[in-house]
């Protein structure tokens, strides 16, 4: 007996062995994977398929910085990993409200232009002013990408020209009409039909403006994100609620298909450049928004993601006349009224929009 | 009656397997579409195939997975076999408290484990990335190995071990020579399921991953906003088949094996 419980601890403590040693591998495996922060890299925090991976070849290639590029698929998504401090990403391309509410939380730095020459030379003025409204003294971000939010309408199944977010609200449509599934996207159609601020915070307005949906919901065929765009492609649908870069795709693979900015106005959103607070590799950084602010590379991306570039120099460079002078990728900001952008309107504001938005999807 | 209780059954069935592969079928049929929408038929093409293996970040993900799924199943098959043999030696309660220990992370929401290796990563000061994801693939790995290799190990018999060590084998060799073939298959299945458990883990994934690695469902996902591009298709549909022959193989040689032990008896 005594015998057989010696070879019992002999066993245990031979297995306490192996199971410390699998550990500290394990944990070496970590420290290697992890150590060596080279000088020269930096670490890019972008949407999906939002860049051509050309340009990050490019920009390897002649500055010898190397970059570790990471995708998110939606602000909130990214707002977290960000605020958690988990991955120490230098720079990230959040949406304009979302600079808001990070530069509210302290999670960004600002940027030292004078190292940013392109993006002061090449980004259009118009672009800036409208940055204004979420980085009021225009420190912190440096416009990438731009779009309108508008109607996507089939020309052979609609009759008359399209130009009011009314047209939603028509029975005529019932069953045909395609509206998107965020709260902040429904919730402007419906305030610029009522005539409201896309920002608003009046609890009157915002009833009306949650009326207005559950009223239009059983003409609704579906609440969806990206298969507006396969939808419309496909002729599913007559009407649908879509971002002004992903038209001229559609329209590309179906001709019938027309884009339009409602006479009411709309949401203009920025996706811009931004620096974290905690960067590891600030100088790279800037170089690297400031690469992507290069006419030929600006030019390069807005190729490959058809999402409107506010590189006036690049969109000189657009050979095609018809891209250059499209009035859905480049629209007149001047000839619409009622063009708003988001801003972000702090915890109370998400939940009041959030609690009218399930009362609605609940109907 | 029979006749319609037949034709009823047949119905059922293939009523079960319509719901079960019909969108595996349009994800096959669609990795074929010579057109980036789903909307238009655009021709058969296997150009997509030929892209798939041209993009290096696809690539790149998809020997994340299967090497993260490979070495987290292999580590915690380790781990959690050396645990059931601890186990295996403690009181009554004490295995009650472990195995009810080792059980929570199954049942807890995926959500819930991986926001904690998360907070935990980041208090120790990890630096988040490939190795990170490892760990916590193998921390939720061990719970499956565990659960299978258990029954095994119940069902020893402690004595052979007794013996073997009578006979003068040492500690070690005892154990593989002894016990180890007992515990194989459940070893094994502990293994695959561990193994399929990594392979197709989001959740986990998304919150420990850091910038710049991804696995194959990471990689997805980041694509919703512009569209999941075709070569994705392509990439499942390679998976789907692949995962079909070895399931295919794997059934049929057991067969094999009862044939020729059936016949080498005659």
């Amino acid at each position: 007996m005594k015998k057989l419980s010696s070879l019992n601890s002999k066993i245990k403590k031979k297995s306490l062995g192996l199971v410390l040693a699998a550990m500290t591998s394990a944990v070496l495996a970590v420290g290697c994977g992890g150590s060596s922060p080279d000088a020269g890299e930096v670490v890019v925090y972008n949407w999906g398929e939002y860049m051509d991976p050309d340009s990050i070849a490019l920009f390897e290639e002649e500055t010898g910085i190397k970059v570790i590029y990471d995708e998110f698929e939606t602000n909130e998504i990214m707002y977290p990993k960000i605020e958690s401090g988990a991955s120490s990403y230098d720079v990230v391309c959040p949406s304009d409200y979302m600079i808001q509410k990070m530069i509210e939380n302290d999670l960004l730095q600002e940027l030292d232009f004078e190292q940013l020459p392109n993006a002061k030379a090449n980004i259009g003025t118009q672009y800036w002013e409208q940055s204004k409204e979420f980085d009021p003294e225009g420190k912190y971000a440096v416009p990438y990408c731009w779009g309108t939010v508008g109607i996507l309408y089939n020309k052979t199944m609609v009759d008359g020209p399209v130009d009011s977010w009314s047209i939603l609200w028509d029975e005529k449509y019932a069953d045909s009409i395609l509206m998107q599934d965020s709260v902040r996207d429904a919730f402007m159609v419906s305030l610029k039909l009522n005539g409201f601020s896309v920002n608003s915070m009046n609890e009157d307005e915002l009833q009306l403006a949650k009326e207005s949906l559950i009223a239009q919901k059983p003409l609704v065929q579906a609440y969806v994100i990206d298969q507006v765009r396969d939808k419309m492609i496909g002729n599913e649908a007559a009407l649908g609620v879509i971002y002004s870069g992903e038209a001229i795709y559609t329209q590309r693979e179906n001709p019938d298909l027309e884009y339009v900015i409602p006479k009411e106005g709309t949401n203009v959103w920025i996706d811009s450049w931004v620096i974290t607070k905690d960067a590891q590799n600030v100088e790279n950084a800037l170089k690297f928004i400031d690469f992507m602010c290069r006419p030929d590379i600006a030019l390069k991306n807005f190729e490959y993601i058809t999402y409107s570039t506010p590189n006036d120099a690049a969109r000189e460079l657009i050979e095609d006349e018809d891209i250059r002078n499209s009035p859905i990728a480049f629209p007149d900001l001047d000839a619409y009224q009622g063009l708003e952008t988001f801003s972000y309107l702090g915890d109370e504001g998400d939940e009041l929009y959030n609690t009218l938005w399930k009362e609605i999807k609940s109907q | 009656m029979n006749v319609l209780k037949n034709s009823l059954q047949k119905i059922y069935i293939s009523l079960i397997f319509l719901f079960l592969y019909a969108p595996i079928v349009t994800l096959i049929v669609l990795s074929f579409n010579d057109s980036r929408t789903r909307a238009k038929w655009g021709g058969v093409t296997f150009r997509w195939y030929g892209a798939l293996f041209q993009n290096e970040d696809i690539m790149q993900a998809l020997f994340n997975t299967l090497s993260i799924a490979l070495i987290s199943a292999l580590v915690a098959t380790v781990i959690g076999t050396i645990a059931c043999i601890a186990v295996m030696r403690m009181n009554r309660t004490g295995r009650a408290v472990v195995l009810g220990i080792t059980n929570i992370p199954m049942l807890n929401a995926e959500i819930v484990t991986g926001i904690s290796l998360m907070l935990l990563f980041i208090s120790l000061g990890l630096r988040f990335g490939y190795g990170t994801i490892l760990l916590s693939h193998i921390t939720f790995n061990i719970p499956y190995v565990i659960l299978s290799v258990m029954p095994k190990m119940r069902q020893l018999n402690p004595s052979t071990y007794e013996a073997a060590r009578d006979l003068g084998a040492g500690p070690v060799s005892g154990f593989f020579k002894v016990v180890m073939p007992d515990l194989l298959p459940g070893v094994l299945s502990g293994f695959l399921m561990a193994f399929t458990m990594s392979l197709d883990d989001f959740i986990i994934t998304h919150f420990t991953k850091g910038a710049g690695v991804d696995t194959l469902s990471t990689k997805i996902y980041t694509e919703v906003r512009k569209g999941i591009k075709p070569e994705m298709y392509a990439l499942s549909t390679i998976i789907f088949v692949t995962v079909l022959l070895l399931l295919v193989l794997v059934n049929r040689t057991p067969a094999h094996k009862a044939q020729k032990l059936s016949e080498g008896e005659a």
